[in-house]
């Protein structure tokens, strides 16, 4: 059994944890010192973790009270808009700000851009105008007079990948193939594919999604003077990573830590892509700065989709092949993709199968091309890898007659993944299904046809000490203060805080407060890497354990009681003898004194019962095979995440994961036109994101894990349910249709097209 | 044809024939101001004729102009241009900062608010326009403090995430209980064919509209369908 990492402690207790979950539960042994929490196993007894509670900002949310960045509203406060590039490639000549200057309300222009620096894509910062009103903007916008040269430039990877395409960067466009682990050379996987019973050989597109969060980037910067005189900047940032945008602006603006203050206490989505200090927080600053005046700089919806961010596109070529029962024997993956601007681009085809002897070899080329740059997006790289994998191996089950979810099981060593599988079967009724595809009874005999999908995926457990630190304050009058730094991009981290501090504190629930998004408060996470929930939650249970032994320390002389002998159970403080006393009266005792404490989070255990988690899905839809048109009729989303503090925002965040991946199965696209190099579709009227219409019914589970890799035992949870939707889609229009669309997204003229191609025999 | 040669006498307008009139003679004006059909029109039968010679009266703009709005039950007083959405006037001028700008261009509901009763996309309304209507948004729908049954009803459900689409949704489930006798969750989806959410809360807002519809949505200022709901909440505006 593996023992606790936190090996340069004075270790005086040993415990065994029992981990794992109903039906597989191991024992492991693991040491701390004696005011070190227990870590919560599957014995632990719960006050509230694990119910359903409402969050503790929902109501500020229903009622429109919560201030988001774009709400904040100061006296005298200006508004800033960026000018941007209106031509993919080429040079900037002159810009000229004067006539923009001349016109009412406008208090600054300035030039963002360097002339020596060559203009990449259509949307980069040339310049920005400040003005009184955002209507005065507008206008300051449109009199920015930017002369261009204009160059030759490519916006898709078929073109930028020809011999004679224009060079995006200072090199080739199409970087040298990056080759994955443990790769083996060509001819080995050849020889494998020879023995193999089945055989596939497919190349499978995915598109270019943006993030397209409803708030956009932006920030509020004031810059003034502290009581003291010394220069201060307060800044209300849309972001992800309070401390990464204080940190980027010290550095610009050559403050120290102690001089910025960076606020977000409500941000309205982020999705990977807002992190840092950008360009609105930078230039809001330096226009507050010029002005000293309040400046809001917020993105319109066209800029947020132009620059923030995206997925990149894929384009995967798979050599796949198994024996006659099923066992993976080889699997060769070519990836062109292209992150716009920016190399990154992989679609890393995350593999769940790898079974031992199988022959892999993956190459992943990333390409340039003059679009807007890349941003890390919900589970970067996994749903264009999953889109793939997952139907690769329903190809090859196919071939073999197997079912699908039991050619998966053959090949995935994932411990809870059977009776995930046989939950799902059960809930989808998979029995319905008819192996062979495109006829029987659930397929039906009319022109629309239904059919039923799997697939699964995996996230590692990510999160860890990283500096976060948790403030908690019991005061007098029995609230529970508790604080951190980071703050909560709609996942629910706020309630996440709060109930797992209030729980190891053992106080009443609705004592508990929580503060998130001041970078006054102590050090948290950026919420990048599903890291949030198990960083601030084990952090949560650390510190709730540190404040309940500081209040019972400090209670014990004014009752007259050994502060031993104390304990704080279901909301009532008791002592051995049999007494007890109400919070209330407990925290009256305190006089006028409060408990504080700021507790910095241990590091994690070395080796739980699973490093990473895991989910299945499925899904049933009709497709109507005269328009095209497919309905998602019900999807089931089972995963795993290691404790569940609060069941109602786990289910909404699978919900999310499972309605972005429909959106991103059926109808978001981001479209380049070749000539121009614009995108034809920077709104949300023409990039399609999934509406209520389109919304089936939606299953969710929580399937309880204890992991023992912190003191909470949480696993992160809002990137993996957003994997597996769009191949579960995908294996389900197949099992409809007979014919797989192997192009996201799968719009109805994908879907004629490939129900024509087969009916013409073409593969 | 002949209706136009019947009589030489200049004759009261109608708002048919006022658009003849436009078309004839004043599409510029008309085309580069902003006219005010609310004041100076839709509420009237009819206006003299005279008025369309001279553009003037029923032209605004481009400077500021001071107008007042209803909105929560009280007459608010700001200085817009005639170009300055409804969305703008309650964000930046009256710090009504529910009602959010998403995609400024009538798509995504997030902006959506109440116009004597009926939803309006706030960001392709002009607050001119607004001038004696009667503009409901979430801030108004409960007493300072407290809280709508529907509002109440999103934070049971957890019909919201990152909660920036929740105020145009807590409109479009306001509006349609007022004028739903027996929502359902299907019901309560067509409704919210208007709005877009990003997160993933759909599902859960359909659920909400149900529980607040069971609970009897508080409807303070709707009157109508749901009187008995309301009942608690009724001095609110």
């Amino acid at each position: 059994m593996a023992s606790n990492s936190r090996k340069n402690v004075a270790l005086d207790r040993e415990d065994v944890l029992k981990l794992g979950f109903a039906g597989n539960v191991v024992e492991k042994r693991v040491t701390r010192k004696d005011d070190e929490v227990r870590p919560w196993d599957l014995e632990t007894k719960f006050q509230y973790v694990g119910t359903r509670v409402p969050r503790f900002d929902g109501l500020a949310k229903a009622t429109g009270r919560a201030k988001y960045t774009y709400d904040v509203n100061l006296p005298g406060m200006l508004y800033a808009r960026f000018v941007r590039t209106t031509v993919a490639a080429g040079t900037v000549k002159e810009i000229d700000l004067s006539k923009a200057l001349a016109l009412p309300g406008v208090k600054a222009a300035e030039q963002v851009w360097d002339l020596k620096n060559p203009v990449r894509y259509a949307g980069q910062a040339v310049a920005v105008v400040c003005c009184e009103t955002s209507e005065q903007c507008d206008d300051a916008v449109r009199a920015v007079k930017v002369q261009y040269e204009r160059k030759p430039h490519v916006v898709t990877v078929e073109d930028a990948i020809k011999d004679d395409a224009p060079q995006v960067g200072n090199r080739k466009n199409a970087t040298e193939p990056q080759i994955g682990r443990n790769a083996v050379d060509v001819e080995e996987i050849d020889a494998a594919l020879k023995t193999a019973a089945a055989t596939v050989d497919v190349t499978y597109r995915t598109q270019v999604q943006t993030h397209t969060a409803l708030e956009t980037h932006g920030t509020v910067a004031h810059f003034t003077k502290d009581a003291t005189g010394a220069e201060k900047l307060y800044v209300w940032a849309s972001t992800q990573g309070t401390f990464t945008v204080r940190e980027g602006l010290c550095r610009a603006l050559k403050l120290e830590a102690n001089q910025v203050e960076v606020i977000s206490e409500f941000v309205g989505g982020g999705f990977g892509a807002k992190f840092g200090a950008d360009e609105t927080a930078i230039w809001a600053a330096r226009l507050s700065k010029k002005t000293g005046a309040p400046v809001k700089l917020m993105l319109t919806r066209k800029e947020e989709h132009l620059c923030t961010g995206n997925r990149p596109d894929s384009v995967q070529h798979v050599r796949a092949g198994c024996d006659k029962d099923g066992n993976l024997v080889a699997w060769h993956v070519r990836n062109w993709g292209t992150g716009g601007v920016v190399p990154n681009a992989g679609a890393r085809n995350p593999m769940i199968y790898t079974p031992r002897g199988m022959k892999t070899r993956k190459e992943e080329f990333a390409v340039l091309t003059n679009c807007g740059p890349q941003a890390a997006m919900r589970a970067p790289a996994h749903p264009q890898g999953a889109f793939a994998n997952e139907q690769v191996v329903d190809e090859l089950a196919e071939k073999l007659g197997m079912d699908p979810i039991a050619f998966r099981l053959k090949n995935d060593s994932y411990k809870q993944r059977p009776a995930q599988y046989e939950l799902g079967k059960k809930l989808i009724g998979w029995e319905r299904r008819n192996p062979k595809g495109g006829d029987g009874p659930l397929a039906g005999t009319g022109a629309r046809k239904r059919g039923l999908g799997v697939a699964a995926a995996t996230w590692g457990v990510n999160g860890g000490a990283d500096g976060t630190a948790v403030a908690i304050v019991i005061s007098p009058d029995g609230t529970v203060e508790v604080r951190n730094g980071c703050q909560d991009i709609g996942t629910g981290t706020r309630t996440l805080l709060g109930l797992t501090a209030g729980e190891a504190l053992g106080c009443p629930k609705e004592k508990i407060r929580v503060r998130l998004g001041h970078t006054t408060d102590p050090f948290g996470p950026a919420s990048g890497g599903s890291v949030t929930g198990p960083t601030l939650s084990a952090a949560g249970v650390e510190a709730g354990h540190a404040a309940k032994l500081a209040f019972l320390r400090k209670l014990g002389p004014k009752l007259g009681v050994e502060a031993s002998s104390l304990d704080v159970v279901a909301g009532k403080v008791t002592s051995k003898d049999g007494k007890s006393w109400s919070w209330d009266d407990a925290c009256r005792q305190l006089g006028v004194e409060s408990v504080e404490i700021t507790h910095t989070r241990g590091e994690n255990f070395d080796a739980g019962f699973q490093g990473t988690v895991g989910g299945v899905q499925l899904a049933e839809v009709e497709v109507d095979t005269e328009t095209g048109f497919v309905r998602v009729i019900k999807v089931v989303a089972i995963q795993d995440a290691g404790t569940v503090i609060n069941r109602l925002t786990f289910e909404s965040q699978v919900l999310g994961g499972v309605i972005q991946g429909i959106s991103y199965a059926l109808y978001e696209n981001r479209w380049m036109d070749r000539r121009s190099g614009f995108m034809l579709n920077p709104n949300i009227e023409s990039y399609k994101i999934a509406g209520a219409a389109d919304m089936p019914e939606i299953v969710t589970v929580a399937f309880d894990l204890a992991n023992g890799l912190n003191s909470a035992g949480v696993s992160g949870l809002g990137e993996p349910t957003v994997i597996p939707t769009a191949p579960a889609i995908a294996n389900a229009i197949a099992n409809a249709t007979g014919v797989r669309v192997r192009e996201l997204p799968m719009t109805p003229d994908r879907v004629l097209a490939a129900l024509a191609a087969a009916k013409g025999g073409a593969k | 044809m002949k209706s136009q040669d019947e009589s030489k006498e200049p004759q009261p307008l109608s708002r048919r024939r006022f658009l003849q009139g436009v078309g004839i003679h004043s599409v510029g004006a008309v085309a580069m101001a902003t006219t005010l059909p609310k004041v100076a029109l839709a509420g009237e039968p009819s206006v003299d004729a005279s008025a369309l010679q001279d553009p003037a009266p029923n032209t605004l703009g481009p400077d500021a102009v001071e107008v007042t709005l209803q909105v929560n039950g009280e007459a608010r007083k700001l200085q817009v241009e005639p170009r300055v959405t409804l969305l703008d006037a309650l964000r930046e001028r009256l710090d009504l900062t529910a009602a959010k700008k998403v995609c400024d261009r009538g798509t995504c509901g997030a902006c959506t608010v109440l116009v004597d009763g009926e939803l309006r996309y706030s960001c392709m309304t002009l607050a001119v326009e607004c001038v004696g209507s009667k503009i409901e948004t979430v801030e108004g729908l409960a007493p300072a403090g407290q809280a709508s049954a529907v509002s109440e009803a999103f934070a049971q459900c957890d019909a919201l995430q990152c909660g920036f689409c929740t105020p145009g949704f807590v409109m479009t489930i306001t509006h349609h209980l007022r004028n739903e006798k027996s929502p359902t969750l299907e019901s309560a989806k067509r409704a919210c064919q208007g709005n877009l959410c990003r997160c993933g809360t759909y599902n859960r807002v359909f659920e909400a509209a149900v529980l607040a519809a069971t609970k009897g949505a508080g409807l303070p200022s709707g009157g109508g369908t749901g009187a008995g709901a309301g009942a608690g909440l009724k001095g609110g505006n």
